[in-house]
């Protein structure tokens, strides 16, 4: 996740304001600082930029040597092979509509569950609150690959080896504690005392949360919902470990996949790759606002 | 019916005591003012009736019956936040009408009460507004109409008037004691504003650091304050106290000054008091044959009034005077005392010597 993360953030809404360097040296830029930004972007973007042209390009075009920067024949062949192929349709796009249904089903059950559990935590006294929270939060300093193979040993017992709800329960397992820590941030800003108005007037806690907090918490929720989905979406090491046939597989491990036979169409692998990157980048661009809020669990105001 | 009664109410943040056992019996149909500086406790005692906190000890009693666990939803009372806590994405008239909504009222039936409520209130041109669009005293105005348009046992304010700025408030305090009188029910109000309780209140409880330190008509808190806490919160300018002691007949000041001991004062010789004297017991104009010497310290000019500070010895009394009076720093002038209106306290323990004798 970090490095989608990273990149959304820094490129998204850096943009509509002003670097702290701009304000101080008014309108004109330095030719050093433009030299500077441009090496920056064209190192960090240049794969990006070669993926994407990867994929447009014929087959022959992307084989050349030396490689072809500009006048290549552009084509969508390999965009169409992603989806189908000889048999109909391909197990690419079974990768992509497994990735679908995990990350938006692991997405949905980390909110519901997460969301209210945030509330709890923000609202009421609960018996040592800081030791909860900073046990929910150390889950997450653990890499994932030091408990994949105890996961895959439990899984094994219980039949959840090449399933999807197997991944859907491991990707909740990690978004909860993550939801639960970005939503308290959220939720505290919300002044307790709607609820409290809301009793008074005649409502019971839950319908004064569900009435008064909650349309308030959307935005957060959102943007909250999208950090859990681009995790689920991109996750591979799970993924990989707990999942072999490809009915069940999820996108990453099926890209990966395509690379290591005797021949590489990387043609097809920049193409999946492209439909694979898309949905995270307008996610990303839909609530790129949170985004900033969201990684500053809510330390700054908005 | 509409009493609020509070028995021992106890409870604590972690190392702070909030309330103190704190013992309250409200009227029916009273303005009660709960009186106190900020941090007194004066917000968790309303949350406590309201039923917004959880207690350490202590109950709650409403219309006689116990009420201390039920929800805020079942004890029917309507309040007034501090902060106002208007539903910020809703109209005006969406936030007066929401306890009616709660409580499931026909549309015909809010529409009627909300009217009624925005003409007596004068907000009428306010109704579709939102919060965000509305200055402090006009948020103020719908909270207390959102709390207003129910009839319930009693009405909660968390000092309602304390943001808005002198000129309003002073209206508004006008305004609430009007609409006590012409819709009845039984008011606790808290301010932390000596005026407001002195000018509003049936009854004030003055309340320090989690403890009821007296309830009593304002004439009663003002007139006979059961410490010097109290008398030195309530009035302004604030009190001037004096150090103290009896000798036979004879009161004696440790700035070495002496008056007619008050024939009602109890204590026995020796013993440290303060002498407690208001500003409009005291007089630096009229001769009279109970005074104390002392010198001219300076004067605050007041417009109706205007406030002398007078040192006597290191103490400084603040006597009441005609806005015309005049003087230099440093004069020496005589402060002619109305012993029949002063007040003794134990210098000990604070508390009030018996005044059985007045
Ligand atoms: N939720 C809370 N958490 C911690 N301390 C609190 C809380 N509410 C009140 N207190 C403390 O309790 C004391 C009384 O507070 P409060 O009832 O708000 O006083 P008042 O309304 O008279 O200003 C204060 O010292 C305040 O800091
Ligand atoms: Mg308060």
């Amino acid at each position: 996740m970090a490095v989608s993360v990273d990149k959304t953030v820094s490129t998204g809404p850096a943009r509509g304001r002003t670097s702290p360097a701009r304000r101080t040296s008014g309108r004109g830029r330095s030719v050093l600082e433009i030299a500077l930004l441009t090496v920056l972007a064209v190192v960090m973007l240049f794969p990006v930029l070669w993926m994407i042209e990867t994929a447009f390009k014929e087959n022959r075009d992307v084989y050349a040597i030396p490689a072809k920067f500009f006048n290549f024949t552009v084509t969508l062949d390999h965009f169409k092979d992603v989806f189908v192929d000889s048999t109909g349709r391909s197990s690419l796009s079974t990768a992509f509509l497994n990735s679908v249904v995990v990350a938006g089903v692991s997405t949905v059950l980390a909110t519901v569950l997460g969301v209210p559990a945030a509330w709890a935590y923000s609202r009421f006294a609960v018996k040592a609150k800081k030791d909860q929270l900073f046990f929910i939060l150390s889950t997450r300093f653990m890499p994932p690959v030091v408990v994949v193979i105890p996961i895959f040993l439990m899984y094994r017992q219980l039949g959840l080896i090449d399933n999807k709800l197997g991944l859907i329960l491991i990707y909740t397992a990690f978004n909860v504690p993550f939801t639960i820590w970005m939503m308290k941030g959220f939720v505290d800003e919300v002044p307790a005392e709607y609820e409290d108005a809301a009793m008074l007037d005649g409502y019971t806690r839950l319908q004064a949360f569900w009435k008064f907090t909650l349309p308030l918490l959307l935005p957060g929720i959102a943007a909250t919902a999208v950090f859990a989905l681009i995790f689920s979406w991109n996750e591979f090491v799970f993924a990989i470990f707990l999942t072999s046939s490809d009915s069940v597989r999820t996108a990453p491990p099926a890209i990966a996949g395509l690379i290591g036979g005797t021949t590489v169409d990387w043609g097809l692998v920049a193409a999946a790759s492209v439909v694979f990157a898309l949905p995270v980048l307008v996610f990303a661009y839909l609530v790129r606002k949170h985004l900033v809020a969201g990684v500053t669990l809510g330390a700054v105001r908005r | 019916m509409g009493t609020v009664a509070v028995n021992g109410l106890r409870k604590s943040f972690g190392k702070v005591q909030a309330l103190d056992g704190v013992t309250l019996d409200v009227p029916d149909g009273s303005f009660f003012v709960v009186l106190g500086p900020s941090g007194a406790g004066k917000t968790t005692t309303l949350r406590a009736i309201a039923g917004l906190e959880k207690l350490d000890a202590g109950s709650v009693h409403l219309d006689g019956r116990d009420a201390t666990g039920d929800a805020p939803a079942d004890r029917d009372l309507a309040m007034v936040f501090q902060s106002y806590a208007l539903y910020p994405r809703l109209t005006a008239y969406e936030n007066i009408a929401s306890p009616l909504r709660a409580r499931r009222r026909t549309s015909s039936e809010i529409a009627d009460a909300v009217e009624r409520m925005a003409s007596l209130l004068h907000i009428e041109r306010l109704l579709q507004r939102r919060p965000a669009q509305m200055s402090g005293g006009e948020m103020q105005r719908v909270a207390l109409a959102r709390a207003l348009v129910r009839s319930p046992r009693a009405f909660l304010m968390d000092e309602p008037l304390t943001n808005l700025d002198l000129k309003l408030r002073v209206e508004m305090r006008t305004e609430l004691t009007r609409i006590h009188r012409s819709l009845g029910g039984t008011f606790v109000y808290v301010t932390n504003d000596q005026v407001e309780a002195l000018s509003m209140a049936d009854y004030v409880a003055v309340l320090k650091e989690g403890k009821v330190q007296q309830v009593g008509t304002p004439t009663e808190v003002y007139e006979r304050p059961a410490n010097q806490w109290v008398a030195g919160f309530v009035g302004s300018p604030a009190i001037s106290l004096l150090a103290c002691h009896a000798e036979g007949d004879r009161l004696v000041g440790e700035a070495g000054w002496t008056l007619p001991r008050p024939r009602w004062t109890t204590a026995e010789d020796g013993r440290p008091l303060l002498l407690g004297l208001r500003a409009e017991d005291l007089s630096v104009e009229r001769r009279g044959d109970t005074s104390l010497p002392g010198e001219l310290y300076g004067l605050e000019p007041l417009g109706d009034r205007t406030v002398v500070d007078v040192r006597v010895g290191t103490e400084i009394l603040k006597v009441k005077a005609r806005p015309t009076v005049t003087g230099t720093p440093g004069e020496r002038l005589q402060v002619t005392v109305d012993l029949d209106r002063a007040h003794l306290f134990d210098a000990g323990t604070g508390l009030a010597l018996s005044e059985a004798g007045r």
